[in-house]
């Protein structure tokens, strides 16, 4: 076995976990909201691994829950904030300098507040909640992913065999879709997957600030925020295995984009 | 005399990915049973086309290979193997590399700096002023950065830091490509002189016409294959070569008729069995094709790889002795 | 020296031209929020026991009926003047609370910038050099944790570890409790800041560290590494002599661009440690609707990351002979 046959096992596994978190997640919904006070502020144990809250909450299905809702929210704001990108970038390389200008405006403006702040303004403006994290984060991802994609386009279209293709008569769709498209998609399906991170951390982020997701939904940022309450008195389960979870699925998607990129990228593939 | 420089029988491969898609690793031989003999006072010049891994070559010598490629066989250097410990001992000092261009110095240091190793002593000072005086560059060069200068300065400069502390073997690797005429010229002559001076000189380069002003011997690369040896001499009458590639070689040299070889060059490695130029000789028949191997015939003084060719009865108990035969001095 | 002048004079005109656009978009967004900023501070109930004339009263204190497009030519005409208006929530001038909030953030900031700088770099070569062996995964591995680890769960972390369990450290604010801030000493301030500044170093170590390596890769993949390889350097004289060298230039870039970063990871630390700085004020300002401080927060912290993108550019031009000579010439 070498290191690309590697990466495909390693791929289908880490794909497989995550969709079973996300399914399992969604059938716990219901389970991790019961509260039940004979059992408040239990450590963990075999019959609760995460231990229980002061509700009597089952911080295991809590965080199952809370994890299904992080994947899915940062797939979500992910292919948005990829498609967004995506248009805004491909309008910047091919519409003119001027829409160029404007463009490359708009991104330094995004990148010049820091993002958690900007996170935090979106979200405000969308009235917080759902809503405020997936617009918040959809919209202040798109920047260095828009660049890519306008510098690929940029370069590609200064390429020798562009311009023979243009000056032979070859239709604009038929360019785009022969040559344009084979070399700015591997990059951009990575850029895609090496959002996932930046989205879920961000959104847990905004929401532990509480200008995310609102308290009663099953959100890790939320359960992090209420642990911080109980942390002094020693409930350290409350904290401890929501986050590692959260690490772990991150984790996973990290090495999914990882495991693409070197994939896609023959230079790399010697490493 | 003592041969500076023995290679027998070596090959270079690199470990490569099969494709962009692929699962599979393949091994790329770029360079195939190569035997070389080079004495001191000599120019060697290896000719072979762009981007058939000649650089590779002069890193195999050198031991400075990269790390996804492997290099068997055995090279003696003044008649013991240069293993890698030796090697390390005597590069930059006996044996020294001059590179192609500018991109091989440090963009950040200034020429002196680099010159020097780092060293600020007043000797080593002296000797770098000298190296660039011997090639016509002034002291002010030291105190210029490598985008400073140009294309020409440049080689002189790489020349001068190979050869601050004077080495027994140089190898020159493509050191004229992008100068004018002149310019080549001119490094040319400065290799020659080295050569002269008692060192011997190896030069890599694509141009077959500038590397016979000054080489001695010449040896010719096909599709990471050495396919003749021959002495420069051999190139003033194509009846004298002895490889069909040597011939068709000499035919496209702007003196001689600039006719174009038919056919393009196989990539290294890629030939399985036979005689590389198939596809693209005149002369072939159908052992050419099934040959496993072919091994060198010695012919007139050098060497062929050739089943075309009839090897000299009286040579012919020299195969495991001295490749270079032919060279009196 | 006119060349320069000119250089400098685009990049200020930039500057201003970006700290407007972020201010209307900032202003933009919170005008359009749903959100009503007297149902967030003074409460439904209390709204409704009120007389109209208070609620009046109150309304134009909010800002709440004025025309965004008037209250925004408002603000600007006051920033004219140096005035960034007052605070809603903490009725003081904003300029006041922020001085004070940076005041308080600086040094953990700083702290924490200059560390992870020097530490992500030192990683970065040494991983670099090592490519592919024992050290290099060990640094890989390492920043993959830390930059899927949210900055928040990271401290909350290093409170339960070193504030719960060990007790060597408070648990929050930048000054004990109900004491005099004249009566509280330096060693006090900084014992408050480890902890928040440790989790800014940690986390900024990342990506500083993984970018240095792939410098640090291609540089030493160079033919001029190849030449001095040949020319029989020693492989630490490579390292240092060349592979520093050529390192330090992205390094710069990667250093200042890192402060957009460490500033938005303050926010995060703060609101954990509940540590009095800037980041805190603006999660307090988001919270409470309280326009012109969040404002006045978001317009400094952009001039604060626009300004080290300039000194980056500046310092390039310094260190770098092709800019530096180059210039010179022309």
């Amino acid at each position: 076995m070498n290191g690309r046959k590697g990466t495909l096992i390693f791929w289908g596994v880490a794909s497989l976990i995550l969709f079973c978190l996300v399914v399992i997640g969604l059938f716990v919904e219901e389970a991790a909201t019961v509260t039940d006070f004979s059992r408040t502020n239990l450590p963990p144990s075999l019959q609760y691994p995460f231990g229980t809250d002061w509700m009597g909450r089952d911080m295991f299905q809590r965080t199952l829950a809370g994890l299904s809702l992080s994947i899915r929210i940062g797939l979500l704001t992910a292919a948005v904030s990829a498609a967004v990108a995506f248009v805004l970038g491909l309008c910047a390389a091919t519409l003119g300098s001027r829409v160029d200008a404007c463009i490359s405006w708009c991104i330094d403006w995004v990148m010049g507040i820091p993002h958690i702040l900007l996170v935090m303004l979106i979200s405000i403006a969308c009235g917080r909640g759902f809503t405020g994290v997936v617009v918040g984060v959809a919209l202040s991802h798109w920047t260095s992913l828009a660049r890519l994609v306008r510098g690929e386009i940029l370069q590609l279209r200064q390429a020798p065999y562009m311009l023979a293709a243009e000056k032979l008569g070859v239709s604009r769709l038929k360019q785009a879709g022969r040559h344009v498209m084979p070399h700015v998609l591997p990059q951009f399906i990575t850029g895609l997957v090496l959002l996932f991170p930046h989205a879920i951390l961000h959104e847990a982020s905004v929401t532990f600030l509480g200008f995310g997701l609102s308290s009663e939904q099953p959100a890790i940022g939320v359960i992090l925020s209420e642990s911080m309450r109980y942390l002094t008195t020693g409930k350290w389960w409350l904290a401890l295995f929501p986050g590692l979870s959260l690490v772990f699925v991150v984790v996973l998607f990290s090495l999914l984009g990882d495991g693409l990129r070197r994939w896609l990228d023959p230079a790399s593939a010697h490493r | 005399m003592e041969p500076i420089l023995q290679i027998q029988h070596v090959s270079i491969d690199f470990t490569q990915y099969e494709s962009r898609k692929g699962t599979s690793r393949r091994c790329l031989q770029v360079i195939r049973d190569l035997s070389l003999t080079l004495y001191p006072g000599q120019v060697m010049a290896v000719v072979g086309a762009s981007g058939s891994g000649k650089s590779l070559l002069a890193h195999g010598i050198l031991h400075i290979l990269p790390y996804n490629s492997h290099m068997r066989g055995e090279i003696l250097y003044n008649g013991e193997p240069l293993t890698k410990e030796r090697a390390k001992r005597l590069r930059g000092r006996e044996i020294v590399l001059i590179p192609q261009g500018v991109t091989y110095l440090d963009p950040l240091m200034k020429v002196g700096a680099q010159i020097r190793k780092g060293r600020r002593d007043e000797a080593s000072r002296r000797m770098s002023r000298e190296a660039l005086g011997r090639y016509g560059l002034s002291p002010d060069t030291e105190d210029l950065y490598p985008f400073e200068l140009s294309g020409g300065m440049a080689r002189r400069v790489l020349i001068a830091a190979a050869t601050v502390e004077k080495p027994r073997f140089v190898i020159a690797d493509e050191p004229t490509p992008g100068l004018d005429t002149v310019s080549a010229g001119r490094i040319l002559a400065h290799l020659r002189e080295i050569a002269d001076a008692g060192a011997g000189v190896l030069l890599i380069t694509h141009d077959l016409e500038l590397a016979l002003r000054i080489a001695d011997r010449v040896a010719v690369f096909y599709a990471g294959e050495t396919i003749e040896d021959a002495a420069a001499s051999d190139f003033a009458d194509p009846s004298l070569l002895r490889h069909p590639f040597t011939k068709a070689l000499w035919h496209a040299m702007p003196g001689h008729g600039f006719r174009t070889i038919a056919g393009a060059q196989p990539y290294p490695g890629t030939a399985e069995r036979g005689c590389p130029f198939v596809s693209s000789c005149v002369d072939c028949v159908d052992k050419c094709r099934e040959a496993e191997e072919i091994a060198p015939r010695y012919v007139r003084g050098g060497w062929v790889r050739c089943l075309r060719v009839q090897q000299d009865t009286t040579e012919a108990g020299t195969e495991n002795g001295d490749l270079g035969e032919g060279m009196e001095e | 020296m006119r060349h320069r002048l000119r250089f400098f004079l685009r990049k200020l005109l930039r500057m201003i031209l970006l700290l407007l656009g972020v201010s209307a978009i900032t202003f933009a967004l919170m005008c359009a929020s749903p959100l009503d900023p007297l149902q967030t501070n003074v409460g439904q109930v209390a709204l409704g026991s009120m007389s109209q004339e208070q609620v009046e009263k109150l309304e134009a204190y909010w800002g709440v009926n004025t025309p965004p497009a008037e209250r925004y030519m408002g603000w600007l005409s006051g920033v004219a003047r140096g005035d960034f208006g007052m605070s809603l929530l903490y009725r003081q001038p904003v300029l006041t609370i922020i001085g004070q909030r940076l005041g308080n953030s600086v040094w953990v900031l700083g702290f924490a910038w200059l560390f992870s700088g020097a530490l992500g770099l030192l990683l970065g070569v040494l991983a670099g050099v090592y490519r592919g062996r024992l050290p290099d995964r060990c640094i890989r591995w390492y920043c993959l944790l830390i930059s899927s680890t949210p900055a928040f769960w990271l401290a909350l972390l290093l409170l339960l570890v070193f504030s719960v369990w060990l007790g060597w450290l408070p648990i929050g604010l930048s000054v004990p409790v109900g004491m005099e801030t004249s009566a509280v000493s330096f060693l006090d301030r900084v014992r408050h800041a480890v902890l928040p500044a440790l989790t800014l170093s940690i986390t900024g170590v990342a990506n500083i560290a993984m970018h240095t390596r792939e410098k640090m890769i291609d540089v030493l993949e160079s033919d001029a590494i190849l030449f001095a390889k040949a020319r029989g350097e020693s492989g630490i004289s490579i390292i240092l002599r060349h592979g520093l060298r050529n390192v330090a230039l992205p390094a710069i870039t990667l250093q200042f661009a890192s402060i957009s970063e460490i500033i938005g990871g303050s926010v995060l630390a703060e609101q954990v440690f509940s540590y009095p700085g800037l980041g805190q004020a603006a999660v307090t300002a988001g919270l409470g609707s309280d326009l012109p401080l969040l404002l006045g927060i978001t317009v400094i912290t952009a001039a604060i990351v626009f300004m080290g993108n300039l000194a980056a550019d500046l310092l390039y031009g310094v260190v770098d002979p092709r800019i530096r000579r180059g210039r010179a010439k022309s």
